[in-house]
């Protein structure tokens, strides 16, 4: 077990090297000249962009920049700089991700707590009237646009109704944090719920269900621990993979609820090509992706006892 | 025993993704506007770093605006160029000028703000080793192709057409005659500069300090700026209120948002999707006054098919195709005005603003259809118009252009929008010389004066000029004009420039963009200026 987790967090060096240099790449592969839209569209002096093309490394050879840039961030932790005002990368990143995580863990507990609630609730009940209520509104959800459910959020609870404000202001408050996490969180909801539903409606029907309620164990024991325990890989597969998208795929949301996180730089520097903005971003999260599904097949062996990692 | 052996490795894992996701804290604290007479008002993430020759777009031009006075204000109102800190501004031959610094002017640090001051910012605003965007604005004092050569390394420090002779005097030599040179020098790249910013300038980058109606009291960079009104400030022009909360939206919807939740009492530029709403939202708590903002139809001149002889009626032709009227008012909602000359209503008639263009600038669909195929047709069959599609709403007034061409030349494919993905992009294309058919280009005048909406545009070579029109009477006519000591004289030389220009139509005019702003029943007193940056010192808190 030792052995398999110290492979695999070993295994992650080759993937960063290897995720950082495509992202890299792309970058440079875009089209247009960072440094000339900084200038708006007055005429830029040549000079000054020669000057500003050789002080971020620009005038390097692709190769070379993606070396300084690498031996920055293992050395001496050092994304580099921002062209746009001039800051460090690790502070822009520092502003952004305590905001995003701060929302994606709220959206995550939402899906988690709600998901997997009405997918009990409708897995028990297979066929009956809940189900068939819980599969109705999953549909709903699941086919309005995350931008359409922000604004009806936006209107019937900020400007009709008044309980919250309709817009997170610079102190992020964790209030403010809520009407964005249930829409961030809404999608992937409905997701947890029929996925939920649908696994314990088969293992419902397995053997050992059988075999366990001819034991007569008592019903509580039966569902929380014998269903529940076999019924959960897929979901927490789901949601394994779920929070990686949380973080970083927020674009719509924050830009409806003016959340200052991830999504919307990755979206800005991706127009403005960013390099190194992009490529500090795009590490963290998928140092967060390549954790979260070790965790997850480490979950895996928890979960189901015939699962053995040497 | 198995079971407690997987949570001891899960909880191990989980440490490491903890700790790798830790990244420090963001500070946030500060209010959200409201008492004590503070305006809270939307902001963006400046560009640039807030140094006054670095900064060259408005939203960090809406600081500089509080925190730095020049030698020259330009009046809110009518964009007039006045005297604020300097005392005089000398010249018998336009091309040297001696300056008095005003007595009794201080940094809010409480440095005295002297002709060492000026002379000191401007030399390094010029220095080709500093970065500074707004370079070129030292560009007509003599010594700049020393300081800021186009190639190679700079060969001097200084500005050798700069020279301290007394404690608050200092003499300007120019390359060129440059008569309204002294109304330029209200632009915010020519501010005086503390000590302060070249001993510890990282230090003056996160609290910049200056001798503006304003100090910034916090700044958290890429969310919020605080300033406060600086109560020793030696100027006439003190601030109405007692601070301005400078708050950043990730765009300017949600900023409308928290206007209309009473969350923010100033939001200064209203998102195009908003405008039907805006009377029922605010009444008359809504502006929309004209800005020193052009938007025109570029042509490459530099590619043979758009240079030949007699093309001249194509371009006049092109222009008299778009219906301009129906354009600024079903897709701008009349916050653009259509255009009928290549300057700026704010300028005034005084300042040279004057329906030069006349009919060419008038929708005319059988005329248009003839001077084109006088003009020998669009070169290849098909123009397609170039433009930005990350930004702004150019893709609905190009389509919108294209349809008002294709329809009066009756040729559903003589005009196409050709939108390229973002403007880092665009921009690169332009200044490469990459495309070959009009496009779009914008200008934000620099300082209210005729000679900034012609010569960086038109003149041979000129820095913005991308799409190298050159005229050799145009060229004289300007040169004439700034070489012209009389005001009014210069003017009209200017304006029959500007005649050159409609003859060969340079550019085909569009419209002028408005400034516009909301703000809450809290503030009173907000009015523009010609820069359409609110005029912050003169908002009253109710």
């Amino acid at each position: 077990m030792g052995r398999y987790v110290a492979r695999r967090l070993l295994q992650m060096i080759p993937v960063f090297f290897g995720t950082t240099l495509l992202i890299f790449l792309m970058v440079y592969s875009l089209p247009g000249d960072p440094v000339a839209g900084l200038f708006g569209d007055k005429g830029a002096s040549p000079s000054t962009l020669a000057e500003l093309r050789h002080k971020y490394g620009l005038d390097q050879h692709i190769l070379k920049q993606y070396w300084d840039y690498i031996t920055g961030i293992v050395l001496h932790f050092d994304f580099g700089t921002q062209f746009r005002n001039d800051r460090p990368v690790t502070e822009v990143l520092g502003d952004a991700f305590p905001v995003t995580i701060q929302l994606a863990a709220l959206a995550f507990a939402f899906e988690l707590v709600f998901g997997i609630g009405l997918g009990i609730i409708a897995g028990l009940r297979a066929g009956r009237l809940a189900d068939n209520a819980i599969l109705i509104f999953t549909l709903l959800i699941i086919s309005i646009p995350v931008f359409v459910l922000g604004f009806i959020i936006k209107m019937v609870f900020a400007f009709q109704l008044g309980w919250i404000q309709p817009n997170v202001s610079n102190d992020q408050l964790l209030s403010e944090m809520i009407a964005p996490a249930i829409v961030l969180g809404g999608l992937s909801l409905a997701y947890v719920a029929r996925l939920t539903r649908t696994s314990m409606a088969e293992n419902l029907r397995a053997d050992y269900m059988r075999t366990a309620v001819a034991k007569g164990l008592p019903k509580r024991r039966i569902i929380g621990v014998h269903l529940m325990r076999n019924s959960m890989i897929p979901v927490i597969t789901f949601l394994g993979t779920d929070i990686g998208a949380l973080m970083g795929g927020a674009v719509v949301t924050e830009g409806l609820f003016n959340v200052k996180g991830v999504g919307g730089l990755i979206y800005e520097s991706i127009t403005r090509r960013e390099g190194s903005t992009l490529v500090g971003l795009v590490t963290v999260l998928v140092v967060v992706y390549l954790v979260t599904s070790l965790l997850i097949d480490l979950l895996y062996a928890v979960l189901d006892p015939r699962i053995r990692y040497a | 025993m198995r079971g407690a052996t997987h949570a001891k490795w899960a909880a191990l894992a989980t440490a490491v993704a903890l700790a790798a996701t830790a990244c420090g804290g963001g500070d946030d604290s500060g209010g959200g506007g409201g008492a004590d007479g503070i305006v809270s008002s939307s902001w963006g993430d400046p560009q640039n770093p807030l140094e006054p020759a670095n900064t060259n777009e408005v939203q960090g031009g809406k600081v500089l605006s509080m925190i730095f006075r020049g030698l020259k204000e330009y009046d809110p109102k009518t964009g007039e160029a006045k005297d604020m800190l300097a005392e005089k501004i000398e010249t018998t031959d336009s091309i040297n000028f001696t300056v008095t610094v005003k007595d009794g002017w201080t940094f809010s640090n409480g440095e005295k703000v002297t002709a060492q001051s000026f002379v000191d910012a401007w030399n390094y605003g010029a220095a080709l080793k500093n970065n500074q965007k707004n370079a070129y604005f030292f560009g007509y004092i003599e010594g700049y192709d020393k300081v800021h050569p186009e190639k190679g390394e700079a060969t001097a420090d200084t500005l050798s057409g700069l020279k301290v002779t007394g404690p608050q005097t200092f003499t300007v030599k120019l390359t060129q005659k440059f008569s309204t040179f002294p109304d330029t020098l209200g632009y915010a790249a020519y501010a005086p500069l503390p000590k302060a910013f070249f001993d510890d300038h990282a230090g003056w980058l996160a609290k910049p300090v200056g001798n503006g109606p304003y100090v910034i009291d916090s700044y958290s960079k890429g969310s919020q700026m605080e300033l406060k009104r600086w109560d020793d400030y030696p100027g006439d022009d003190k601030a109405q209120n007692g601070g301005i909360t400078l708050k950043v939206y990730t765009d300017n919807n949600t900023a409308y948002t928290d206007l209309i939740a009473g969350n923010l009492d100033l939001v200064d530029d209203v998102p195009a999707a908003q405008l039907k709403n805006v009377s029922a939202d605010l009444g008359d708590r809504y502006i929309n006054t004209p800005a020193g903002i052009i938007q025109t139809l570029s042509f490459p001149f530099y590619d043979p098919a758009w240079n030949k002889p007699g093309q001249e009626k194509l371009r006049q032709g092109l222009s008299m195709a778009i219906d301009r009227d129906q354009i600024t008012q079903t897709i701008f909602q009349k916050t653009r005005t259509p255009a009928v000359d290549w300057t700026s209503p704010v300028l005034g008639e005084e300042g040279g603003f004057k329906d030069i263009c006349g009919d060419f600038c008038k929708y005319d669909a059988a005329e248009a259809k003839k001077l084109v195929a006088e003009g020998g047709g669009i070169p290849g069959g098909t123009m397609k118009i170039s433009y930005n599609a990350d930004t702004g709403s150019h893709k609905e007034w190009v389509d919108a252009v294209c349809n008002s061409i294709n329809r009066a030349l009756g040729n559903n494919t003589a005009c196409v929008g050709n939108p390229i993905g973002t403007f880092a992009d665009f921009r690169n294309q332009v200044t490469t010389q990459k495309f070959d058919g009009p496009f779009r280009a914008g200008w934000q005048m620099d300082y209210p004066l005729i000679q900034n909406f012609l010569q960086p545009l038109y003149y041979t070579n000129a820095s913005s000029n991308d799409g190298k029109y050159s005229s050799e009477e145009f060229d004289k006519l300007v040169d004439q004009a700034n070489a012209e000591s009389d005001i009014p004289k210069a003017v009209g030389l200017f304006q029959q420039a500007e005649e050159v220009l409609r003859d060969d139509m340079g550019a085909i005019p569009l419209w002028y963009q408005n400034g516009s702003a909301g703000y809450s029943e809290r503030v009173g007193n907000v009015t523009l200026n010609p820069f359409s940056v609110p005029v912050y010192n003169q908002i009253t808190v109710k």
